[in-house]
């Protein structure tokens, strides 16, 4: 076992399970479900029955020394749930919608399902299947192994544009070879003191709020630690933030005009020669022509365009100009505007330009176990069934990044059978109709067509009510064993089941059980700790020696595209046609794209559609994240709903006095496709008087479940359309134009 | 007499993320709503152009007893350990006493 060398490990006091005063402790990470990017270390108290009865944060683990959010704190709430899926059942498919779910055995769903799923393979394909995720549940190489394991390359995202990660993950990826993290020192045991790590002079956070968001496996509360240790910050945010209001300039921008911010700042940044000559000379590739496109892009047309000051976007951009070092930790918000690719390409060619890449405190590369959305199984599929996935040959950049299908051609196919007629959905840790699709309606509409659903997942959910043929009760993470091969740096960890709940099973169990009745050979392994040992193969490690010393970190050096370890073939640079940092994209032109970044206006909006400005004279973001919820998740966990008990969207106190709303009121949120209901918050958060924000995903457990838990009446993606960019990637989930009128009584 | 302990709070640092709330609630198994902190909001409002009044301030009530089980273990109190913010400090008052005045911004709770 001579690779354990290359594995730097936590000193542990104690094993990885042990008694303390009448309770079991078992030491893991905290990964899903519920679903959460991350992973904390967290220790899981167990009483003399088995049952979960309080989880603390793992104080050894340096990840997130000790702490945790309130929602790994409340996991014992969910665990044991009164309100959890416990066994498998079925529903006539012309019951679809009726609260009339049948218990039945696993091996009967197994069974059938296995049945009916090989019987459309014969008569129609096995691309005929379409197996959809969900977000931050670990999934992704499980669900996508049995995909391609069946023969069916359509694994994917219900989510129009895919706009969520995977636009950064596809942009990153053709234009870089890799994706970019801030460097927080995560990928050091020792953290902050590793004698290689520099904390960054300035962090931008662009559109994530990651105290209460935290994706890409970034510790939110990291940001507080390296501020203390002399951090500046710049954010970008239509929102006034605790982290906002700590910051340099808060850059208060309008909602979906990211891309021409990142311009505005290029412009200055390059103007003003604040970046880094021999980087660029020597690893980038097209920076005369993106100074060229930067001079369409002067600071006072910028404000124009963002709504902004231009001496705030001048100052924001020498502040991170002039760094010694500094990163960009980038959310959401820039994949959920339609031309969301050249957002990301303008907003990642500031820090690339400015030479802030694999250097202490700057961006790198997250070393990897793993691809997790592409790399187990992908060799499965042959080419010819690969040629099929819905999506690919419109949309060529998809062969970059996550191998899944394009969203938006999947609802339309759904509707048309063109080229081919979808049949079944295997719906795995998504509750589409509530969160991720646009336009839940004509998912539903379209979905209830299916010759067959089944959904796996930890509660009852609207989707599940409206869709599902079966039901398969997915396990809570105390209740399973996994390995943590997730977004950020990567490094062995182990999830430890410690307890059992009703018949619920992992996700991974459930796939490698169906998985190995289709296709044997795809599936060796006797069980899930063997998988696990076959993924970590080459680490030295198999399952059960992980566990024990878990976590483990690859050891890391910077500089590594100097060193020829970031592409395949060893050489110095980066992995992408050129070997460069592209800034003008190889891949894009050959995808008929525009090779260089450039704004494109949301649409509606109030500069491409100003007509529309009487009807729905506001600008509305959604999505905005609170403490105890992720996503659709923890409305039915009482000490997490009694922290947001209703679906709120604040107003600013101008709009409020001009539509004569009061704090409280509830109302419909409306735009020309549809309407949600909200309840009022008035707030000066809302840093212009037109910007209004509102949390998604929101449906009542509590409600009647053949009026599917209110979900049409409480979802917002009701007002947002099916409609991607140019490159299949992005769409306007979070720039809409709306307006606000009181909810009638009995409505 | 045994020496007493308190709670400083560097409080300017505290993002309002109830992690102490909800740690204590699961260590004790109060009822929802109830705790031994509790987390408040102070703003947000503009004071000028550039600064906003925007914190959070937790306040122990009369049901917090400083974790004294898990002290006797040599742990830390629950709030304390799970602060994402890393922002409270245990220990006896009269270290807590010198400590507070180290910077601004700081209370100290003696409970
Ligand atoms: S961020 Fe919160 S929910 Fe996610 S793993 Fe950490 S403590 Fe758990
Ligand atoms: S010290 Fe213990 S009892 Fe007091 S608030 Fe904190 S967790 Fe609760
Ligand atoms: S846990 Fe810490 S940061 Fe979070 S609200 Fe409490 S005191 Fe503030």
């Amino acid at each position: 076992m001579s690779e354990e060398k290359k594995y730097v490990l936590v000193e542990h006091e104690k094993p990885w399970r042990y008694e303390e005063e009448g309770y079991t402790v078992t030491r893991g990470s905290a990964w899903t479900g519920p679903g959460c990017h991350l992973g904390c270390g967290v220790l899981m108290y167990t009483n003399d029955e088995g049952k979960l009865v309080k989880v603390e944060g793992d104080p050894e683990n340096p990840f997130n020394k000790g702490r945790l959010c309130v929602r790994c704190l409340d996991l014992p709430e969910v665990t044991n749930s009164d309100k959890r899926l416990l066994y498998p059942m079925k529903r006539d498919k012309d019951k679809r919608g009726k609260n009339e779910f049948e218990r039945i055995s696993w091996d009967e769903a197994l069974d059938d399902i296995e049945a009916k799923f090989n019987e459309i393979a014969d008569s129609s394909g096995p691309e005929s299947i379409v197996f959809l995720q969900g977000t931050g549940r670990d999934i992704a190489s499980w669900i996508s192994r049995l995909a391609w394991s069946f023969g069916s390359p359509n694994y994917g995202f219900p989510l129009s544009g895919l706009a969520c990660y995977l636009p950064r993950v596809s942009g990153m990826m053709s234009t870089t070879g890799s994706f970019w993290v801030c460097d927080c020192s995560q990928q050091f045991v020792d953290r902050y003191d590793n004698e290689q790590y520099e904390v960054p002079e300035v962090m931008i956070l662009w559109g994530n709020n990651p105290l209460i968001s935290n994706s890409d496996g970034f510790f939110g509360h990291w940001v507080t630690d390296l501020m203390k240790r002399g951090m500046k910050i710049i954010t970008v945010d239509p929102r006034m933030t605790w982290l906002g209001r700590r910051a340099e300039v808060n850059l208060a921008i309008r909602p979906g005009t990211d891309a021409a911010l990142a311009l505005g700042m290029l412009n200055v940044i390059i103007n003003e020669e604040l970046y880094d000559k021999e980087f660029v000379d020597k690893w980038c590739y097209g920076f005369d022509e993106l100074c060229k496109r930067v001079q369409e892009y002067p600071v006072e047309k910028v404000a124009n365009i963002c709504w902004l000051e231009a001496e705030d976007i001048r100052m924001a951009a020498r502040a991170f100009g002039n760094a010694k070092n500094g990163c960009i930790q980038w959310g959401l918000a820039v994949d959920m505007v339609r031309e969301a690719l050249p957002a990301i390409q303008a907003i990642a060619a500031i820090y690339q330009i400015c030479g802030y890449i694999e250097k202490p405190g700057c961006m790198i590369a997250p070393p990897e176990i793993l691809f997790y959305g592409g790399g187990f199984g992908s060799d499965l599929l042959t080419p010819e069934q690969e040629a099929k996935r819905i999506g690919l040959q419109k949309y060529p950049l998809l062969h970059h990044g996550f191998a899944t299908l394009q969203a938006d051609e999947m609802m339309a196919q759904m509707e048309t059978a063109d080229p081919y007629a979808i049949k079944g959905a295997w719906l795995q840790t998504t509750n589409t109709i509530a969160c991720m699709g646009a336009d839940p309606k004509r998912f539903y509409n379209a979905a209830r067509n299916l010759d067959i659903v089944v959904c796996i997942d930890l509660f009852m959910t609207p989707t599940i009510m409206a869709l599902a043929d079966y039901v398969l009760p997915a396990a809570t993470f105390p209740e399973r064993d996994g390995i943590r091969v997730g977004d950020g740096p990567q490094r062995g960890e182990t999830i430890n089941k410690c307890t059992s709940v009703g018949e619920c099973r992992s996700d991974m169990e459930i796939n490698l059980e169906l998985g190995r009745r289709f296709n044997p050979s795809a599936w060796p392994w006797k069980d899930v700790q063997e998988m696990f040992s076959a993924v970590y193969d080459g680490t030295g490690y198999d399952f059960k020696g992980m566990r024990e010393i878990a976590p483990a970190y690859p050891q890391f050096s910077y500089d590594r595209h100097a060193k020829g370890m970031l592409r395949q073939d060893g050489q110095p640079g980066f992995n992408t046609p050129t070997g460069r940092i592209e800034l003008w994209a190889t891949q894009y032109a050959n995808a008929d794209l525009d090779p260089l970044p450039y704004f494109g206006e949301p649409d509606p909006g109030p500069t491409s559609t100003p007509e529309l400005l009487n009807e729905y004279p506001l600008i509305l973001t959604t999505g905005a994240r609170n403490w105890g919820m992720f996503h659709s998740e923890h409305r039915n966990i009482p000490r997490l709903r009694a922290m947001r008990p209703d679906p709120i969207i604040e107003v600013h106190p101008e709009a409020a006095s001009e539509y004569g709303l009061k704090d409280g009121d509830w109302v419909w949120v409306e735009n020309q496709r549809g309407r949600a209901k909200r309840k009022v918050q008035i707030t000066t958060v809302l840093l212009n008087s037109k910007y209004c924000s509102t949390d998604h995903a929101w449906w009542y457990p509590e409600g009647d479940p053949e009026k599917l838990f209110d979900v049409f009446d409480l979802n917002i993606n009701n007002s947002v359309p099916w409609v991607p960019g140019k490159s299949g990637f992005g769409s306007n989930y979070k720039c809409m134009l709306v307006k606000l009128y009181k909810v009638k009584d009995g409505e | 007499m045994a020496e007493k302990s308190g709670i400083l709070i560097d409080y300017d640092w505290c993002t309002g993320c109830h992690s102490c709330e909800m740690a204590c609630q699961m260590e004790f198994g109060f009822p929802v709503g109830q705790s031994g902190v509790k987390v408040f909001q102070v703003g947000p409002w503009q004071i000028d152009e550039r600064k906003w009044q925007y914190s959070f301030m937790p306040v122990f009530t009369d049901m917090c007893t400083l974790c004294a089980e898990r002290a006797a273990k040599g742990k830390l109190p629950s709030c304390v350990q799970h602060c994402q913010a890393d922002c409270m400090k245990y220990g006896s008052l009269e270290d807590l006493v010198k400590e507070v005045s180290s910077h601004n911004k700081q209370v100290l709770y003696a409970i």
